[in-house]
């Protein structure tokens, strides 16, 4: 690795800064070798098809998948060289939505959001409570600390999840797929709530989504992946007016040709393999 | 040769398995003995809450399981027994078969059907919904919060249970002694104690142990081991019990035939 590897990512003040990362499933490359950086306050949407490796990137960003090579420096940090201890620390300044919420059955609402509070301060029950209730008000669930997360609608559970995410107060926030599975108002709601977030506090948030109206809305720039490569990288006006022919394809949503026969989808699966 | 080679990986596969196993118990110790002094404190209620499901729940089914095991082996017994005249080693017959064997070995597979199976759904269930994924993000480990308080309530709860399981296997047999066998109650009693010895019950509970430790280790495995897919929690619940039930009887052939040979 050159002097000015090790330094670049460091000395800029990029949030999260991404180099060549490349992440496989056992011998399936799903991303090709990344680049970008997310800076510090901003509001990054990573858009792109079904498939195309969005989650993967969030996951391998969160740590919760390895990358095969490549770099992922956040906060001036290398996360490859990072200990044990650093990472620990990293953590609990990130904040993540998962898709489905995942949100934690066993336990009330309440429960879980108070759970990296109890988990990682010394603070008080009283004070947690009161906390747990800020949050749960900043998501507009205000009252639902007792209800348990199977009987809360797909937004609500949405929101609690974010209720829980925001718990740490972090400096980063992740979301996956926000929108997802929700009809067009409640998405619409969880839009507003992402961008009331990004105006309330200093925090660095990167959404992983394939709506496009929801990218346009919540997004300070935004990156196109397809098929684990990224196609485009600019603000949303500079996206709209791209020529580039995927960029306009996933704009206009112009159709894919279907595929029907088994080695025609292999084959677009294992596309992006050859760079 | 396919044949040999069959043999061969399915032992690789066996050491690999029984090798997940170990380490997952290992890593679940860590968080009992070592952590704490790492500031990462000990969370008792948690384990609590599982000793509750795991032993207090299971107390009637247990029960009911055991004092008809305890009144089969009478029964059992006392057809071989009356041959010779000598009903009234019954009493002994149904102590030390509880004791030494039965007790642990029948609390072993009513926890593995209520609390073996339900480790692997609740960790499979948390694999498929993200929720494990969820715990690391927010640096809190699996296995400090699901698996080690598991282990603590199987190491406290099985030997409980199987010492009630020996009582309550001693009184099935106390129902045949005494409407079949002339015994009287305190007769009955009596003729238990003298025949059990203290080893007869540590045994027991030395295995009780053991399979509680295999029991948890396979749940939280086969749990962990969950692919995507809801379908997979059903696979992994089901392998659960029957692995579980599999390594208990291995765990058992190995520790009686180690009591036997070493005069325990
Ligand atoms: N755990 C996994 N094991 C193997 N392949 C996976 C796994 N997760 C995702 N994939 C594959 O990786 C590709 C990208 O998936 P993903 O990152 O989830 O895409 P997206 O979020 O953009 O829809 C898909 O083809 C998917 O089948
Ligand atoms: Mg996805």
């Amino acid at each position: 690795m050159s002097a000015a590897a090790q330094t670049t990512p460091a000395a800029n003040d990029a949030m999260i800064s991404i180099r060549d990362l490349r992440v496989s499933y056992g011998s399936r490359e799903i991303l090709h070798g990344i680049s970008f950086d997310i800076r510090r306050d901003e509001t990054m949407v990573i858009l792109g098809g079904s498939g195309s490796g969005k989650s993967t990137l969030l996951r391998t960003l969160v740590g919760l998948e390895k990358a095969s090579s490549g770099e992922i420096w956040i906060r001036g940090k290398n996360m490859a060289s990072a200990t044990a201890a650093d990472k620990e620390e990293l953590r609990k300044r990130l904040g993540m939505s998962f898709q489905g919420g995942a949100l934690f059955g066993s336990m009330t609402v309440g429960e879980n959001v108070a759970l990296p509070l109890r988990e990682h301060t010394q603070l008080d029950d009283d004070t947690i409570r009161i906390m747990v209730r800020l949050k749960l008000d900043q998501v507009g669930l205000s009252g639902f600390e007792n209800y348990k997360p199977s009987q809360l609608s797909g937004g609500m559970k949405k929101r609690a999840a974010v209720a829980r995410a925001i718990a740490m107060d972090p400096e980063i926030l992740f979301f996956d797929e926000p929108s997802a599975g929700l009809d067009p108002v409640i998405a619409a709601g969880i839009d507003n709530l992402i961008v009331k977030l990004k105006r309330a506090f200093r925090m660095t948030i990167v959404v992983v989504t394939h709506e496009m109206a929801s990218a346009f809305i919540i997004a300070d720039r935004m990156v196109l992946v397809d098929k684990g490569h990224i196609v485009a990288l600019g603000t949303p006006q500079e996206l709209q007016t791209s020529t580039h022919p995927r960029v306009r394809q996933f704009m206009d949503r112009i159709a894919e040709p279907e595929v029907h026969k088994e080695m025609d989808y292999l084959q677009m699966l294992t596309d992006g393999n050859e760079d | 040769m396919a044949t040999l080679d069959a043999i061969g990986r399915g032992t690789i596969d066996t050491f690999a398995y029984v090798g997940g196993l170990a380490r997952l118990a290992g890593r679940a110790a860590y968080y009992v003995f070592v952590a704490p002094f790492k500031g990462r404190p000990l969370r008792i209620e948690r384990a609590f809450h599982q000793g509750m499901a795991v032993g207090v729940e299971a107390l009637p089914i247990v029960s009911l399981i055991t004092f008809f095991v305890g009144l089969i082996l009478a029964l059992n017994g006392a057809y071989e027994l009356r041959k010779f005249g000598a009903l009234q080693f019954v009493a002994s017959a149904v102590a030390i078969s509880m004791t030494r064997e039965l007790g642990p070995l029948m609390t072993a597979i009513v926890v593995i059907g209520r609390s073996g199976s339900a480790f692997a759904a609740e960790i499979g269930t948390m694999k498929v919904t993200e929720e494990i994924d969820a715990l690391e993000t927010m640096a809190l480990h699996p296995i400090q919060f699901l698996v080690t308080p598991k282990f603590l309530a199987m190491l406290f709860m099985m030997p409980c249970l199987t010492i009630w399981a020996d009582f309550m296997g001693i009184c099935g047999g106390l129902i045949f002694g005494i409407t079949s066998a002339d015994f009287t109650v305190a007769g009955y009693f009596q003729a238990t104690l003298d025949a059990l010895y203290k080893r007869d019950i540590f045994t027991g509970l030395i295995k009780s142990v053991m399979f509680g430790i295999t029991i948890t280790a396979v749940g939280c495995y086969e749990g962990f081991s969950t692919g995507a897919g809801a379908e997979e929690v059903g696979r992994s619940t089901t392998s659960a019990v029957v692995m579980s039930i599999f390594l208990v009887i291995i765990v058992d052939v190995i520790f009686t035939a180690l009591f036997y040979f070493t005069g325990a």
